[in-house]
């Protein structure tokens, strides 16, 4: 094993492969040294390792200053230690001094009880504010779907290093020097004025209340609680399999209908379920998929392929504002929550003698970006929008706590119907590769006329950052493409604005692992397994499904036969399509 | 304040002659300032786009040098120091009256755009402490009360 080091650390030896850090090595025999601007979700390509914060220091026998753990390879015979009095205050200290020029108020902070600093705090046992200095004042937005204050910023460039590394969307960076410095969009702009696209990422890594969610908490109380609103739920797929961890429950729990008890309890006047739209995204983006491919294979040389999703808000922003010479590519279906809006307000308000402003459609979404979505102009009618606003599963853990509700005690109830009956297929969008499938096994039954003999396409699925897959459709060999993050978008756009893009159909998500890894959901804190058990709770979901293909689906078909005609009719283009916008920053 | 094609013309030149490399941003930046005399937003979003990288990160290198500005400097460019042996002798009073005098702040330019105002880390010549600069001419042994008619000289 010439590839292993064997070191020490607290007396106790450990073998681990060269190339390790001192921090993974550690952790490898249970020693959990503390950490704070270090993230490494592992398996994905979000790391953030600028040894920075000096949390992680630890004394290495032989050197003469402490060793951040997080950026110290392990050397053969190399002794550690991490708990020894002069590590112990070292790091107290280091976590006082950051307290200094933070404002300290944890009681109505938004982020308290997730706060990585603020848990530090008490796990070194600070009890008093040792230092006082000068106090930081910058910036502050709100935007509809991020809030900024980075008075509580702590430097870590865990957000930097997302935006710019990992989304490469390049908007947030370090700007000025010294006290000065701070993070900030582009040239000191409010995000609304850059191309930020609301991913919501640097929200799901910042460790302090520095960057959150928008709050909309109040105004849906508000709703719920005025005599003279309708108010319906559609609560999306991947929420369902991350809510469970807001009460304790374990990672990739399933609390569909525990979810659906506790909304109608919250006072929701109807529950629906974004999963019935998603089998209605497919039935259109389906049908448009296979309109280009018939176009294309009768010889039309002038039909855009790949043809790419359109259901993640965050990538629509992000084609608007960097490829807006290739917005032919995305479908143009809109996301299953603006479907669901507009199928809501236009066929089951009039069916059910509602007027359009006395119902109030709010979806509950793993994203922060839905946020933004709801607020487009083309999504409204008057003034008055499809989806009038959205809540993350954060902010509805929030409302089911201060609504006193047992949320783990609860029974489990069914959906509301007729937008509550779904497919397996709808079921699977919330994870990377789910949309695809999804699209594949509906795509494969109505072009070639067969039943799918397995309709698990495994191939699309897990964490790899651009997957791909050949399906034999008749004999024409179909390629997909699934990619999630935006930087493995943005690799993909390059190619296809090159010419050198070879598929049929591709796939997009903005977050690591899908909506599953969304910015809405409960903080991962790093911890990529907590990704991985929501993942498989998706499919363990979509397994227990009696239908599994969205074309089955029996409300799906009765919606087309009473009201909306075929996929890609008059009607169904006039609700259930959008068009897009060139948005660079001239 | 618009930047004229032929000046982004002449930012693109620059960027191609260091090879599009952005391990060369700040020798960029530096001849880009030196040509231009500043680095306006849109100079700074060429060269990001000449060299493949966010914009952020050239804004946050502009940012952190203190050399780099994004604002039109002064004809007359002034640079007090604030270093140690400059400092001890009094030259923030000297920066001061200099701000008083022109009216402007540290990082500032006049409205008529003939002083621009800046603080420096020592010129190398502490022995004439403390120290001001007025584009390539030194001034020293400075006193608060010298600044009036030091400015009077660039009169026109």
């Amino acid at each position: 094993m010439e590839n292993m080091i064997t070191l020490t650390i607290d007396n106790r030896a450990v073998s681990v492969p060269k190339g390790t850090t001192v921090l993974d090595a550690a952790a490898s025999i249970g020693i959990n040294i503390p950490a704070l601007c270090h993230m490494d979700l592992k398996g994905t390509c979000v790391k953030n390792s600028p040894a920075s914060c000096r949390i992680c220091v630890v004394e290495v026998e032989g050197r003469r200053n402490l060793a951040p753990s997080c950026a110290t390879l392990v050397t053969e015979g190399m002794v550690v230690r991490t708990n020894s009095a002069r590590v112990v205050k070292a790091r107290k200290t280091v976590a006082e001094l950051i307290l200094s020029d933070h404002p300290n108020d944890c009681l109505t902070c938004p982020k308290c009880n997730d706060c990585e600093l603020q848990k530090l705090v008490t796990r070194f046992n600070i009890r008093r504010m040792t230092y006082k200095g000068e106090q930081s004042v910058r910036k502050k937005e709100e935007t509809a779907a991020i809030t900024r204050n980075m008075d509580k910023c702590i430097l870590c460039r865990r957000c930097e290093t997302v935006c710019n590394q990992v989304q490469t969307v390049g908007v947030l960076g370090a700007v000025r020097r010294g006290f000065e410095t701070t993070i900030a969009p582009t040239f000191d702009r409010m995000f609304k004025d850059t191309d930020c696209t609301y991913c919501g990422q640097c929200v799901a890594v910042c460790p302090t209340g520095a960057l959150t969610e928008r709050d909309n908490t109040d105004r849906l109380l508000d709703d719920l609680c005025n005599p003279d609103k309708i108010v319906i739920a559609q609560p999306a797929p991947a929420v369902r399999v991350a809510l469970g961890e807001e009460f304790g429950m374990e990672p990739g729990t399933i609390v569909t209908g525990k979810l659906a008890t506790s909304l109608r309890y919250l006072g929701f006047d109807y529950v629906f379920d974004t999963d019935f739209a998603a089998d209605l995204t497919i039935m259109e983006e389906g049908a448009e998929i296979l309109h280009r491919l018939q176009a294309y294979l009768g010889g039309n040389k002038g039909v855009k392929l790949p043809i790419m999703t359109s259901c993640c808000p965050a990538w629509v922003n992000f084609y608007e504002h960097n490829y807006p010479d290739l917005l032919e590519y995305p479908s143009s279906a809109k996301s299953p929550a603006q479907m669901f809006g507009a199928i809501a307000k236009n066929y089951w308000a009039q069916k059910m003698g509602i007027p359009r402003e006395k119902l109030v459609v709010v979806s509950i979404m793993p994203c922060l970006a839905k946020k933004y979505e709801c607020e487009r102009e083309e999504f409204s009618v008057n003034g008055n929008p499809d989806v009038d606003y959205s809540i993350s599963t954060r902010e509805l853990a929030r409302l089911i706590k201060r609504s006193n509700i047992d949320f783990k005690s609860l029974p489990d109830t069914d959906f509301d119907t007729p937008m509550g009956e779904s497919s397996g297929a709808g079921a699977i969008f919330g994870a990377t590769g789910g949309v695809m499938e999804a699209a594949l096994r509906t795509v494969y039954e109505v072009y070639t006329g067969k039943t799918l003999p397995r309709l698990e396409f495994t191939d699309v699925r897990g964490l790899d950052g651009i997957k791909e897959a050949t399906i034999d459709l008749n004999g024409f060999q179909l390629k997909v493409c699934v990619a999630h993050t935006l930087g493995n978008a943005r690799i993909l756009m390059d190619k296809l604005r090159a010419g050198e893009l070879n598929y049929h159909v591709v796939e997009i998500m903005a977050c690591p692992g899908g909506c599953i890894g969304g910015a809405g959901q409960p903080y991962h804190h790093g911890n990529v397994e907590i990704l991985k058990a929501r993942s498989r709770a998706i499919y363990r979901e979509d397994e227990g499904k009696p239908i599994r293909k969205s074309h089955e689906n029996p409300d799906i078909k009765q919606l087309y036969k009473v009201y909306l005609g075929e996929p890609l009719g008059e009607l169904s283009e006039k609700l259930l399509h959008t068009h897009y916008f060139d948005k660079s920053i001239k | 304040m618009k930047v004229s094609c032929e000046a982004l013309r002449q930012v693109e030149a620059i960027c191609r002659k260091f090879g599009n490399d952005s391990g060369e941003l700040i020798s960029i930046l530096h001849e880009c300032q030196n040509t231009l005399g500043y680095l306006p937003e849109e100079v700074q979003r060429v060269i990001a786009r000449e060299l493949g990288i966010p914009a952020s990160k050239v804004y946050g290198v502009v940012t952190f040098y203190s050399f780099f500005s994004m604002v039109p400097k002064g004809k007359y460019p002034v640079s007090v120091c604030l270093g140690t042996a400059c400092y001890v002798r009094g030259s923030d009073k000297v920066l001061e009256e200099f701000k008083r005098v022109l009216g402007i702040e540290v990082g500032e330019t006049t409205p008529d755009g003939k002083f621009s105002l800046d603080c420096l880390r020592c010129v190398g010549a502490c022995g004439l402490a403390p120290v001001a600069t007025i584009g390539e001419k030194v001034y020293g042994r400075l006193n608060p009360s010298d600044i009036k008619k030091i400015i009077a000289e660039f009169e026109d």
